[in-house]
């Protein structure tokens, strides 16, 4: 496999695995918030934040560390969406770092305030909707490149159906992926009102969440017909995808097997997910850089893989740890440690 | 000065890092701390020492989260404010930036254990050796996002054939020759800091409240480790500026206003200049220069006149360098005095005006940082990497730069402001004497005012 192939799979396996691991953090946020608007907060917030504590660090470093692998692999990336990205990217980490520091703030620090929740929740969907900006903008027809460098056109971006369709997407992706978690780690906890409570919101965000899924699509025939064409002949990925979605919401509507709906759902988002980046090869930024036009040098390409593979082997036996800490201690979850 | 995209991005960049280092500092000076106390009160059985690990603990969790937001945002800002930079750097000195990835993440993980595995483990050395991986992870993000500071200042390790970049060797770009100084003082000089500003905290609670067994034990601790790590920074100084004599000439020659390549080179403290650049109101320390750049009195050291004067940076920066330096002697000799009147039995370590001394050591700490990285940085202009881009090559093309300058100047100011009232109520509403009397009661009956 050349070093392209390794690096983009490689970064877009840590992208899924950002997508899972935030959506269940952002949709948290927005659950603590509107259970605290409608007075149930007692019910699940205490979940929520038994689950998030350990972990909010980690999945900011899936972030970070998919940022640093791009421009490491694809050197190239850097300048076009460094250089069209500056504001929605500027966004983006100011939301970030005011939901990551007063997450700790209002943690360890005082004690549960209005706005602080406020702030929690806004930012869990306002986070997904700038993120997406980055993957809109690699399909094309949102930058240009003229004498004075790459610019973004800020105006076809903010008219254009698909970009409002993904931003659409990402935030009932988040909402959906995040309550079926929270299904899973209440019936673990054996927190029934908890249960039952996350298990509405999880039958209840399926729906616009496949409404999204096709209206996406549809804006994708529209704006990109090439991709779109290539999205069709992986119909089977989607398939696939789709059919997870009716296998996990068949077993969270008959009440059992939480963890596997759960499971299901992240096949579900895998198999969208490696469809739609399968789809979008060789492309990195349409039509300006593929993966073989941008990638680094042998040398640094060969460098990273083995420090990946270094790092996978330090980082897995320390994940497993973690996990069997807190997500799989029964004790800890049921908030008995 | 013109306020264009480049400028715009350089103000930006200094505005995030400045904010950033101070949380980056304690970062990895702070779990040094809390390891050794955790050990010490495991050692000598000593509950004052577990509860000081435990408090420096939580205190680091809202640094930690600042520090993680704000790290999180220079790294993206170097491809958002310097996408050219970033597209060589990326294909050169990418390595040791995706280590400190791992380095993070590793961190990251055993931190969030540590902090929620207290009281988890029935022999306390196995909490203890949880802070290991903290420890390390911290020190090795220092050490890898250091190599790339260095790589900035001696690029090397690939060649340059007009505009394609061949022969690139990612290791030798990583240990590159500013590397090993620049690591050393880095780690070193945040290990000082830290350990000055956990001082300060305990000579300030002795100042405003009686001396407990706990405060001074806490401050005993905190000095011992501001006197170490103030000789080993001296030293990692020393070792900075001779390397700067021999690589980075005109740095170290803009910082002492040596402009005549001479033997026997005095080192000038302060001063200002007059309108032909002569030195005026400093105090001359005859041949210092020549023993620090080549550590003989003798040596010839390269004068600023020997570069294009395009190609040399600003001459305000000798004063950055001169108050670094004061600070950190103010560290080692404040460190030095508590421990020489705590040896001495008829004199009182935890007297008024000494204890002063320390407090101000806490931010004079911090400062110095602040001081050496402005130093280091404007040091290397008009470079963004020596002898191959210019800063303005650099820089975003983006006509936006000024905007996000006020969002984030509004950011850093909101996330400065939370994280010092946290930390107040987190302290104030749960004193370390009541907090010792709760969680360990039989140390605090037996300890108490002594």
């Amino acid at each position: 496999m050349s070093y392209e192939m390794i690096g983009i799979t490689v970064l877009w396996i840590f992208l899924y695995g950002y997508l899972i691991v935030a959506s269940v953090d952002f949709g948290a946020g927005f659950f603590a918030y509107y259970a605290k608007t409608t007075k149930q907060d007692h019910i699940i917030n205490q979940l929520i934040s038994r689950y998030l504590s350990p972990v909010w660090e980690v999945t900011n470093v899936f972030f970070v560390f998919f940022f640093v692998g791009l421009v490491g692999f694809f050197p190239d990336s850097a300048y076009y969406f460094g250089q069209s990205l500056l504001i929605p990217g500027s966004i983006a980490i100011v939301l970030i770092a005011i939901r990551g520091s007063f997450y700790a703030f209002e943690n360890y620090g005082s004690k549960k305030s209005n706005f602080f929740m406020f702030l929690y929740g806004a930012t869990g969907l306002l986070i997904p909707a700038s993120l997406s900006t980055a993957m809109t903008i690699s399909e094309g027809g949102f930058i240009e490149e003229t004498d004075n460098g790459v610019r973004l056109l800020t105006g076809e971006l903010l008219t254009s159906p698909y970009s409002w369709s993904v931003v659409f997407l990402a935030i009932v992706s988040v909402l959906f992926i995040s309550a079926a978690f929270l299904t899973f780690y209440a019936s673990k906890a054996n927190d029934q009102p908890a249960l039952e409570l996350m298990r509405k919101y999880t039958l209840f965000w399926g729906s616009p969440t496949i409404i999204a899924s096709l209206t996406t699509f549809i804006a994708m025939s529209q704006h990109n017909a090439r991709h779109f064409e290539k999205m069709l002949d992986l119909w089977w990925m989607f398939g696939l995808s789709v059919a997870f979605f009716l296998g996990a919401l068949l077993l969270v509507y008959q009440q059992k097997r939480y963890g596997l709906a759960f499971i299901f759902v992240m096949f579900q988002f895998f198999f969208a997910f490696f469809g739609y980046g399968a789809g979008h090869l060789p492309y990195l930024i349409e039509p300006f850089i593929t993966v073989e036009s941008s990638v680094t040098n042998e040398a640094m390409g060969l460098a990273l893989v083995i420090v990946f593979i270094a790092g996978l082997l330090l980082l897995i036996p320390s994940l497993i740890l973690l996990m069997r800490m807190f997500l799989f201690d029964a004790e800890y979850v049921k908030g008995k440690k | 000065m013109e306020l264009d995209s480049a400028m715009m991005s350089r103000m930006l960049t200094s505005l995030t890092l400045v904010f950033h280092i101070i949380f980056a500092t304690v970062g990895v000076g702070i779990p040094v701390m809390v390891s050794i106390a955790e050990f010490i009160g495991i050692k000598k059985k000593d509950a004052n020492y577990t509860l000081l690990a435990r408090r420096w603990a939580r205190g680091f969790t809202i640094t930690v989260a600042v520090g993680v937001v704000t790290g999180t945002a220079i790294g993206l800002q170097l491809s958002l404010l310097w996408p050219k930079f970033m597209q060589f750097a990326g294909n050169v000195i990418a390595l040791p930036l995706f280590m400190e990835t791992f380095a993070f993440f590793f961190e990251a993980i055993f931190l969030g254990i540590y902090l929620y595995t207290w009281d988890r483990f029935k022999n306390p050395i196995y909490h203890w050796l949880l802070s290991i991986p903290v420890v390390i992870g911290a020190t090795m993000s220092a050490f890898f996002i250091t190599t790339v500071n260095a790589f900035m200042n001696t690029p090397q390790g690939f060649d340059l054939e007009g505009r394609t970049l061949t022969n690139v060797d990612p290791l030798a770009a990583m240990f590159n020759p500013a590397t090993p100084t620049k690591v050393f003082h880095v780690v070193s000089s945040s290990y000082l800091t830290s350990a000055a500003i956990l001082a300060a905290i305990a000579a300030f609670a002795i100042l405003k409240k009686n001396a407990s067994d706990y405060h001074k034990k806490a401050l005993k601790l905190t000095m011992v480790a501001t006197f170490i790590f103030a000789i080993t920074t001296a030293i990692a100084g020393d070792l900075s500026a001779k390397f700067l004599a021999n690589e980075q000439p005109e740095k170290l020659a803009a910082a002492e206003w040596h402009f005549e390549t001479e033997k026997n080179a005095d080192l000038i403290v302060f001063g200002t200049l007059n309108e032909d650049n002569e030195v005026e109101n400093a105090l001359r320390l005859p041949n210092a220069l020549s023993f620090l750049a080549h550590g003989s009195f003798d040596s010839e050291v390269t004068g600023l006149n020997e570069f294009p004067e395009d190609e040399t940076p600003p001459l305000w920066i000798h004063y950055m360098f001169d108050l670094m330096v004061m600070l950190g002697m103010y560290a080692l000799g404040v460190s030095f005095l508590y421990l020489l009147f705590s040896k001495l039995k008829k004199w009182n370590e935890n007297n008024k005006w000494l204890l002063w001394l320390i407090v101000i050591n806490g931010p004079g700490a911090m400062l110095a940082i602040e001081f050496g990285w402005i130093f280091a940085e404007v040091g290397r202009q008009p470079w963004i990497l020596r002898g191959f881009m210019k800063v303005a090559e650099g820089a975003t093309t983006s006509p936006h730069v000024d905007w996000m300058f006020v969002l984030f100047l509004a950011l850093y100011v909101v996330l400065g402001g939370g994280a010092i009232s946290v930390l107040r109520k987190m302290f104030k509403n749960n004193p370390a004497e009541l907090e010792l009397e709760k969680r360990y009661p039989d140390v605090a009956k037996r300890g108490g005012h002594k």
